[in-house]
């Protein structure tokens, strides 16, 4: 990793946490290998042992591109979303690792940007923000658009994090970084999120940020309710006292 | 310095400039006394305020709605070929 970096020759390991995305993880897949032609990756699918065929499907796609380029590392179980980026990185090669998610909802269409960036100002981290101009969402009830600024603000207002979209999953990390990063976090769901970019915000990490677009969960289901916002104050009151 | 310090250090600060208006009695004391209730309300406006501006001016893109759709026949066109399952059953 130290020659490649020697080299200027970077490696992206693109860590997807996968639950059941059986026909996503292609589209993912595919997609990805069409928006990034001359950049050196591989993709880490962690599965936590979806009853719907999922990993089947992944070997179906080592087949068309090749095993080096798409690893499957799969776990027993639901285990969660930050064990899932530590098993991934585990089996990264790269010196820079990126979190997407596989529903669709993160396209990969922009990192092409995500890298332009890093390169650009050196970060150590980019993320994605769907709250400022050129990015945006598509398919948000009002109520939704509502909960989601009132949190925004509200932790703005306390936290001041550094960055516009804090629970956003989409990133870009320098592979130390992350490494560095997640061994502290210990929330879970998209709290972890927020807790990774304050972490890394308070740590003095330079952290960038790129407009994307969120088109809402095309296959599949997706929950916000009552319960999800009570979690939320929670998070934002530990991530307060803690940071 | 963990964050929670920094702020409670501001509200002290804030705290120590209200009681020394009120020691100096230069603006009458029943406003004097009011400051911290305006300070508050004025804090919750503005929070108001800018989740109005905020909402009203929430990004979307419904072109990108179209978009997807059309990434997702192209993918499942390629990857049909190739014999990789893309059906949603």
């Amino acid at each position: 990793m130290d020659e490649q970096h020697q080299k200027g020759k970077d490696k992206y390991s693109i860590i997807v946490p996968t639950y059941n995305e059986r026909l996503n993880i292609g589209l993912i897949v595919y997609l990805l290998f069409k928006h990034l032609r001359d950049v050196d990756f591989e993709i880490i699918v962690v599965d936590d042992g979806s009853p719907d065929g999922t990993q089947d499907v992944v070997k179906q796609l080592q087949k068309v591109y090749g095993e080096d380029r798409i690893l499957l590392r799969a776990r027993p179980r639901k285990l969660g979303l930050g064990t899932a980026y530590i098993h991934g990185m585990k089996h990264a090669s790269g010196n820079f690792v990126v979190i997407m998610d596989a529903d669709l909802s993160h396209h990969p269409k922009y990192l092409p940007s995500f890298i332009r960036k890093q390169k650009e100002t050196g970060a150590d981290i980019v993320t994605g923000t769907r709250y400022v101009k050129g990015g945006g969402v598509h398919g948000w009830t009002l109520m939704r658009k509502l909960t989601s600024r009132g949190a925004n603000v509200l932790a703005q207002t306390l936290l001041w994090p550094g960055v516009s979209d804090l629970t956003g999953s989409f990133r870009l990390y320098r592979k130390s970084a992350l490494e560095d990063i997640i061994s502290r976090c210990v929330t879970k769901g998209y709290v972890f999120q927020m807790e990774m970019i304050v972490r890394a915000s308070r740590k003095g990490y330079h952290i960038e940020e790129v407009p994307i677009t969120f088109v809402d969960r095309v296959y599949g289901s997706s929950k916000l309710g009552g319960s999800e916002i009570v979690q939320y104050l929670k998070g934002v009151v530990y991530l307060l006292v803690t940071t | 310095m963990k964050h929670i310090v920094k702020i409670l250090t501001m509200i002290m600060a804030i705290t120590a400039l209200w009681a020394g208006l009120l020691q100096v009695s230069m603006i009458p004391r029943s406003h004097t006394w009011l400051l911290p209730i305006y300070f508050v309300v004025s804090l919750g406006c503005y929070g108001l305020l800018m989740v109005g501006v905020g909402l009203m001016n929430f990004p979307t893109c419904p072109q990108e709605a179209l978009l997807l759709q059309k990434d997702i026949v192209e993918a499942k066109e390629y990857l049909m070929q190739r014999g990789v399952n893309v059906s949603t059953i």
